[in-house]
């Protein structure tokens, strides 16, 4: 992170309590051992204080503290629930935490015209809560969606299981008021399609709370699927489960959730929860299909066909919604089933093409001799997303160092196979340093241009996402030489 | 002025590094038929991209495929028709509307956002597109995105760049996301309802569990102009909504939804293709004399009131309802429209529905005098001129298409 700033810390009590003037009571926090319960979010292994926390509960106090953090120089990291895997919530020794919590009320639900107005600090699950009753729902659903805020998803494009049917945040947010760190009161898209001007909406999602904080967020709401089946099918190859993906997509059918968990995965599942998991596939795939149950019937049974082509070893589908509930449960438990086999493990995030998924997988279980650590894999098949989960004990020396440069030579090799560092977690500052494996310098200093269009000073979650800090006055100039480039030689009409 | 037409990144590059140097403005084109789209530009030199054509990568099991920002949307919809797929964003023809000729282009759908009548469930160009190579005003080669279909990695610029319309680089390669096309489809009609009645019961289809792909509403007017009997033959007005899907599926949803709303007549496969495919042009289903086009875009509740008061205060004026509403098409006689193409009626209006008002088609003279485009609010206005100078700092780049001044 960037060196803390001595002469803000130096004015650290004066700060303090020009904020308290701004967010009266206890929505100032600044004692030490109160600020420990900011000092990381999901990617425990980052940890800071911040230098104090703000939990402001209007608009207004948001535009108020903004204000003065622009005007005296002072940075700014916005949090939700702090459930960010990638450390996009890690606060600064030298900066305000702006917790978003208090913001927690639904404040429109519009059933005409298909939406839910919600303040940023509602959950993700909350939305869907507060409309299933009208048979309607919010459609992405990350796993953290219990905790996780709508406007955390916001600020990181959240997936899930769902999204290769139904999309990413980006695709169901239609509208958000966004305050910049000037305090200006933007208001992007709304209750209809499409906006005029840039889609400035479209690029603060996913922006990793670098441009603004939002403090009001407009989701679109689906109608629930008519009903949903789901097949659990085990392969004895990663291979021949990959093959079975691209079987599915290429007949055309595009499911509500396909994944695929390796046999370590498999194994720490179904030693916590019992689902009735093959114990003896290398991978076992789960595909679920919603719909009417004319169009799931059709669809499960064609799918059953492509994975006996495929050399699948076992193939059940689920006959009631208790059996569809057993056959996720292991799944949604992942993550914690591989907490019991580890004292700690390292999530990655990357995606390839899905035709790379057998060499990919191969290549991970080599690097599991090179780095002399295990590594489970669970991923979202149907869109090539991996999440292998490098298990590492933090209380050995060295052991997290080489957790993480596991997980670093995972990364390069997505992108080495054509793929991405990062599906739906965000980069943070974990794949910050890796972003030059995917992108040249001018295509970050493109990037990093839109930031300056937002914020100039770099106020706004400094340290996150680039290797190096906003250079603004630098990228702005403009370096040609007037007649010094050579006026192409080309067909003129 | 000249046409630079090169036929590489490279070349583009140096044409518009040498253009930045120069302080030369550059219309960007490929097929040419969306030059009247917007704001007049009245640029130095013409940037022809149309060889930056051919299909580079096209992998149907990954459901991505990559072109030249030229290659012509009908070569792509074939080699996507030959493995069962398509574009969803459904990206409309709109060579009648706009008087031109040529081929639509990747690029072009891509750097307008359009989308069709499958926007409703499927989203619009900007949903698609996940990643490019383009020049920015630097003259400088970039990307952003990918070549995956999920991916958070940096700003998502594609956004942006999508419905931008040129102004913050020149796209020269295109990656997006492809769905299988659905094995069939068939559309339910329901005749003789007023526009009151009909946007509710579209909002109603929508929010039910059957998987609307298309939801349109034609008064009576439109629909007799419907080259598709099924819609044309109560002489009524028609109010339509599609179903695409497997066939079990498809015959299911058509019952529960007529048990829904009522029973109506049924457009098949063939005849569904043909209908929305003329409501994606919209020429054809609107007043032949009237010249003057609106799109309007608002709360889509509130779609039958605006329509309401642009159709009371301008005499000419007919309109056509799509995107469950959240589409209006509004057109009427350039005499009426006057000088401004009757945006002083139109600008008031829209204010009251929540959503913004596009100026399609008016003259040049029209198109030049009065904002094409919803104004934006000051601070929005701002940030865009500052995003605007991030790209394209001595404003080089289709100057002056979106907004007056850059």
């Amino acid at each position: 992170m960037p060196e803390p700033d001595r002469a803000v810390l130096a004015r650290r009590a004066e700060i303090v309590a020009a904020l308290r003037r701004i967010v009266p009571g206890e929505g100032v926090i600044d004692k030490a051992s109160e600020l420990r319960a900011f000092e990381c979010d999901g990617l425990t292994a980052y940890r800071q204080p911040p230098m104090v926390a703000v939990l402001p509960d209007t608009t207004g106090q948001v535009v108020e503290v903004l204000r003065y953090c622009a005007a005296n120089g002072v940075k700014v990291v916005p949090r939700g629930a702090g459930t960010s895997l990638s450390g996009g919530a890690l606060p600064l020794a030298d900066g305000v935490l702006l917790g978003m919590g208090k913001f927690n009320r639904i404040l429109e639900i519009d059933v005409a015209n298909r939406c839910v107005v919600a303040q940023p600090g509602v959950t993700n699950l909350g939305i869907t809560h507060a409309v299933q009753g009208l048979g309607l729902y919010y459609a992405p659903d990350p796993s953290s969606q219990i905790a996780c805020t709508i406007g955390g998803n916001v600020a990181e494009n959240s997936g899930g299981v769902h999204c290769l049917k139904y999309g990413l945040t980006t695709n169901n947010v239609i509208g958000i008021e966004l305050v910049t760190i000037d305090g200006e009161i933007l208001r992007l898209g709304g209750k209809h399609f499409d906006a005029s001007g840039f889609d400035l909406l479209g690029v603060t999602v996913g922006s990793e709370g670098m441009l603004g904080v939002v403090t009001e967020v407009t989701v679109r709401i689906l109608p629930k699927p008519l009903g949903a089946r789901a097949l659990l099918i085990g392969f004895s190859s990663v291979e021949s489960a990959g093959d079975c993906v691209a079987g599915v997509i290429g007949a055309g059918i595009i499911p509500g959730g396909m994944e695929i968990m390796d046999r370590l995965a498999v194994e720490a599942a179904e030693a916590f929860v019992h689902a009735r998991y093959p114990l003896d596939a290398a991978a076992l795939m789960i595909v679920e299909l919603d719909g009417c149950e004319a169009e799931v019937d059709h669809l499960v049974a064609e799918v059953e066909a492509i994975a006996l082509q495929n050399g699948a070893t076992s193939c059940r589908s689920s006959r009631s919604e208790e059996e569809r509930l057993l056959f996720w449960a292991g799944r949604k438990a992942a993550f914690p089933a591989v907490g019991r086999i580890s004292p700690d493990y390292y999530c990655m995030d990357g995606t390839i093409p899905r035709r790379e998924i057998g060499r990919v997988l191969r290549r991970i279980q080599q690097m599991e001799g090179e780095h002399g650590l295990r590594c489970a894999n669970v991923f979202h098949a149907g869109d090539g997303n991996l999440h292998p989960l490098v298990l590492y004990d933090a209380n050995r020396p060295g052991e997290l160092d080489r957790a993480e440069a596991f997980g670093a030579d995972i990364l390069r090799l997505c992108v080495e196979v054509g793929g991405v560092l990062t599906g739906e977690h965000g980069v943070g500052v974990e794949k910050r340093d890796l972003m030059g494996t995917m992108f040249t310098e001018l295509d970050l200093n493109q990037q990093q241009r839109l930031k300056c269009a937002f914020d100039s000073e770099s106020l706004l979650n400094p340290g996150k996402v680039f290797p190096q800090l906003c250079r603004c006055a630098e990228l702005g100039r403009m370096h040609v030489h007037a007649g010094q480039l050579r006026f192409p030689d080309l067909p003129r009409f | 002025m000249s046409t630079l037409q090169p036929s590489d990144a490279r070349e583009t590059a140096e044409i518009v590094a040498w253009a930045a140097a120069e302080g030369r403005s550059l219309e960007i084109v490929a097929g040419g038929t969306k030059r009247a789209l917007g704001r007049p530009v009245k640029p130095e030199h013409v940037l022809d991209l149309s060889r930056l054509a051919g299909i580079v990568a096209y992998e149907p099991a990954e459901l991505v495929l990559t072109a030249g920002p030229g290659e012509p949307l009908a070569t792509i919809a074939a080699a996507l028709a030959a493995k069962g797929q398509m574009l969803a964003f459904e990206p409309p023809d709109w060579r009648s509307l706009l008087g031109s000729s040529g081929e639509p282009t990747l690029g072009g759908a891509i750097a307008c956002n359009l989308a069709g009548s499958r926007r409703v469930r499927a989203g619009s160009a900007r949903d698609y597109l996940l990643g490019f190579s383009a020049v920015n005003g630097f003259g400088e080669t970039w990307k952003a995105g990918g070549k995956v279909v999920k991916n958070v990695t940096g700003y998502d610029l594609a956004k942006l760049q999508a419905g931008a319309y040129g102004t913050l680089s020149a796209l020269t390669e295109v990656t997006v996301k492809v769905t299988p096309k659905p094995e069939t489809s068939c559309t339910l009609v329901l005749h003789g309802l007023a526009d009151e009645v009909a946007i509710p019961m579209l909002a109603q289809a929508l929010n039910s569990p059957f998987e609307v792909s298309g939801a349109a509403h034609l008064p009576a007017a439109a629909a007799r102009r419907s080259r598709v009997g099924g819609v044309s033959v109560g002489l009524a007005a028609a109010t339509l909504l599609r179903l695409e899907g497997p066939r079990p599926s498809v015959a299911y949803r058509a019952d529960a939804l007529e048990a829904l709303l009522g029973r109506g007549a049924r457009l098949d496969d063939w005849e569904t293709e043909v209908f929305w495919a003329e409501l994606g042009s919209v020429r054809p289903l609107l007043a032949p004399g009237a010249r003057i086009v609106w799109r309007l875009c608002p709360t889509p509740s509130r779609a039958a009131s605006l329509a309401q008061a642009c159709l009371t205060a301008l005499r000419s004026a007919e309109v056509v309802f799509d995107w469950g509403g959240g589409l209006v098409w509004l057109c009427l006689d350039e005499g009426e429209a006057g000088a401004d193409g009757a945006a002083s009626v139109v600008r008031p209006a829209m204010k009251s529905a929540g959503g913004h008002a596009t100026l399609i088609a008016a003259p040049e003279a029209v198109r030049g005098s009065t904002p094409v485009f919803e104004p934006l609010e000051s601070a929005v206005a701002r940030l865009s001129a500052r995003v605007k100078s991030g790209f394209d700092p001595r404003h080089i780049l289709n100057p002056g298409r979106m907004q007056e001044g850059w």
